[in-house]
């Protein structure tokens, strides 16, 4: 075996080390050994990823001393190592960006704590990436509730633990079905491998007789983990998280551990049930039904808002819905643009919550509009990133979010039966977006308010400039993305 | 399926002590009832997951007299998987509580509806 396939063993352990490390420091040692730690993992996966689209093959890496079918496992292509990729790149530049906000926002005793759950965070996150065993998988969501919710209530306000309290109340339904349905998964084919499960599972189902336990048991595997990625009707609590937590808190939860639900999600569908299974068990006509609600519902909600962080919230309900949509459709090409989708919002949302953190701080940390008026003219940059995030999330030409909702369109075609709802959804969403993205864009234009240039933090600026090239990179070169992702899907 | 329910007495009942524990933590508004329901929601899955690891007539999974014959025991992984299942909620409670004890600290109630109620006037 080759050194580069231990690179994702290594970046799971790496963000561990400096979880433990991290209690032992200072706050601002901390946030170094973090943004350290997450740099070398992006260098890592980053290489790994360079191989695999040199030669694209399918890793599975044993833990420990036991082979399968006891033993635990991590299993790895170029899908994989692109999201983990993206994933710490993503948050390494949100804590570039968002040191200000971290060290205003949290109490400074707090500091370091607060970057051991970011860690953590990552770490589960790899894990959740990479696994190949369901009960591992278990294990790390709940240490990415856990760590989520921490980040949370970092800001320590009577509106962050309300808001943690309704987080946490759904999150733990969630995991309770999730575990729920493993158990019974357990039970019926005496397996955890994801890949020894699914050979169970096939002898089970062309038995007629096991058709309901496996209904059943997808049923709550993919309402377990929709409740925890705020699928629609289950995103109550995402605004108010979202909304209150300081900005990079606001920023990972919702361009990161939202996503990590997902891929495992993904990941079951693929490798624990067989996409055919999926279709015939009708299971994503009902995840269809409701991202089409989500994509339609969590725009209009999020023009009602006067929080410019609420309205970037209610947006991501929206996007969840794109991503789920797509998931749906349950063809190959569906699948691509999902993962093309959720790339691009991970992307475009961690960079308009910073944005908006930049907008708020230079208009005494006020979030409303009648405070954000003129506030592009008092912190450029940000309202470079908020113009350039906005158009992205409408899906104007040459920005990164074009190219998803393209793709969406496009495996829209591929299912006859789900065509016109996706496409007319699509349509209504894209217009629904483009109205409150213009309005928020019009109030931070506005010559009202003071239009002062107001000093920025070196960091800010730098942070905010690699999200600016990342995304129009990604505008750009989206096709090179896909490229990536649909080698890595037939790997998955 | 009557007579099934009754020979898995054991799966029935942690079935039921499920859904008592997700419609508790549902929609109890009292938020220390909330995480009982939750830790009941947990337990019955423990309990599910013990009662598909025994087998009649077999001894725990710990070598006694040199009996190395596989037929003699239980399989031991159910009880792995309840242990590590316990960790986790026992963390999950923990964490839970500490929240609901700063809620308390900010509030001076312990009602979920009452809580939002206050925190949407002071937000206002």
């Amino acid at each position: 075996m080759r050194f580069v396939y231990n690179f994702p063993f290594f970046s799971i352990i790496c963000m561990m080390v400096c979880a433990i490390v991290s209690p032992m420091l200072s706050g601002k040692k901390a946030l170094w050994l973090n943004r350290t730690g997450l740099a070398v993992t992006t260098a890592l996966n980053g290489t790994l990823l360079l191989d695999m689209i040199k030669n694209p093959t399918r890793i599975t890496f044993m833990m420990g001393h036991f082979p399968e079918p006891w033993g635990n496992e991590i299993r790895f292509g170029p899908l994989e190592a692109l999201l983990a990729t993206v994933f710490s790149f993503i948050m390494l530049v949100i804590f570039v960006a968002g040191q200000e906000d971290v060290f205003r926002d949290i109490p400074k005793r707090n500091i370091n704590l607060y970057f051991v759950m970011c860690d953590l965070l990552m770490t589960s996150l790899f894990a959740l990436i990479y696994t190949n065993d369901l009960f591992t998988a278990y294990v790390f969501v709940e240490i990415n509730t856990l760590t989520s919710l921490a980040i949370v209530m970092a800001k320590e306000n009577g509106q962050t633990i309300t808001a943690t309290i309704r987080y946490l109340v759904m999150s733990l339904l969630g995991s309770g079905l999730f575990l729920l349905s493993l158990t019974l998964i357990y039970d019926l084919t005496g397996h955890l491998l994801m890949p020894n499960i699914h050979s169970a599972l096939q002898i089970l189902i062309a038995d007629s007789s096991y058709r309901l336990p496996v209904t059943i048991i997808m049923g709550f595997l993919s309402v377990g983990l929709a409740m925890k990625s705020a699928l629609f009707p289950f995103h109550s609590w995402l605004s108010f998280a979202h909304g209150s937590a300081t900005t990079p808190s606001s920023a990972i939860l919702s361009s990161l551990v939202l996503k990590g639900y997902i891929i495992l999600l993904v990941k079951i569908y693929f490798r624990v049930m067989g996409v055919e299974t999926v279709q015939q068990l009708k299971v994503s006509n009902v995840l269809f039904v409701f991202a089409i609600l989500a994509m339609i519902i969590g725009s209009m909600d999020a023009i009602q808002q006067v929080h410019i962080k609420r309205m970037i919230a209610f947006s991501s309900v929206a996007q969840m819905g794109y991503i789920y949509a797509g998931i749906a459709l349950g063809t190959e090409l569906g699948y691509c643009a999902a993962f093309l989708q959720i790339i691009v919002h991970a992307l475009t949302k961690s960079m308009l919550f910073c944005a908006a953190g930049g907008l708020a701080d230079s208009s005494d940390h006020k979030y409303t509009w009648g405070d954000l008026k003129g506030a592009a003219y008092r912190n450029p940059i940000a309202g470079a990133a908020f113009v350039i995030g906005s158009l992205s999330m409408i899906g104007i030409p040459f920005f990164a979010g074009f190219g998803s909702k393209f793709y969406l369109a496009m495996a829209a075609m591929t299912n006859p039966a789900k065509k016109w709802f996706m496409l007319f959804s699509l349509a209504v969403s894209t217009v629904l977006n483009a109205i409150y993205y213009t309005k928020a864009l019009v109030v931070v234009f506005s010559k009202d308010g003071d239009t002062a240039k107001r000093k920025q933090h070196p960091s800010y600026v730098l942070g905010m400039g690699v999200f600016i090239a990342a995304n129009v990179l990604l505008g750009l070169f989206y096709q090179q993305f896909f490229n990536v992702i649909s080698t890595g899907i037939k790997l998955f | 399926m009557g007579p099934n329910l009754l020979n898995n007495y054991c799966e029935t009942v942690s079935m039921i002590l499920f859904g008592i524990g997700f419609t508790t933590l549902f929609l109890q508004p009292n938020l220390i009832k909330k995480i009982i329901g939750f830790n009941i929601m947990d337990s019955a899955v423990y309990l599910f997951l013990a009662a598909k690891g025994y087998i009649y007539g077999r001894l725990a999974p710990i070598v006694v007299n040199n009996v190395t014959d596989m037929d003699a025991y239980i399989n031991p992984i159910p009880a792995g998987l309840v242990l590590t299942g316990i960790v986790v909620s026992v963390s999950v409670t923990a964490v839970s509580l500490s929240l609901i004890q700063k809620l308390y600290k900010e509030y001076h109630t312990l009602d979920m509806d009452e809580i939002l109620k206050k925190s949407k006037e002071a937000h206002q």
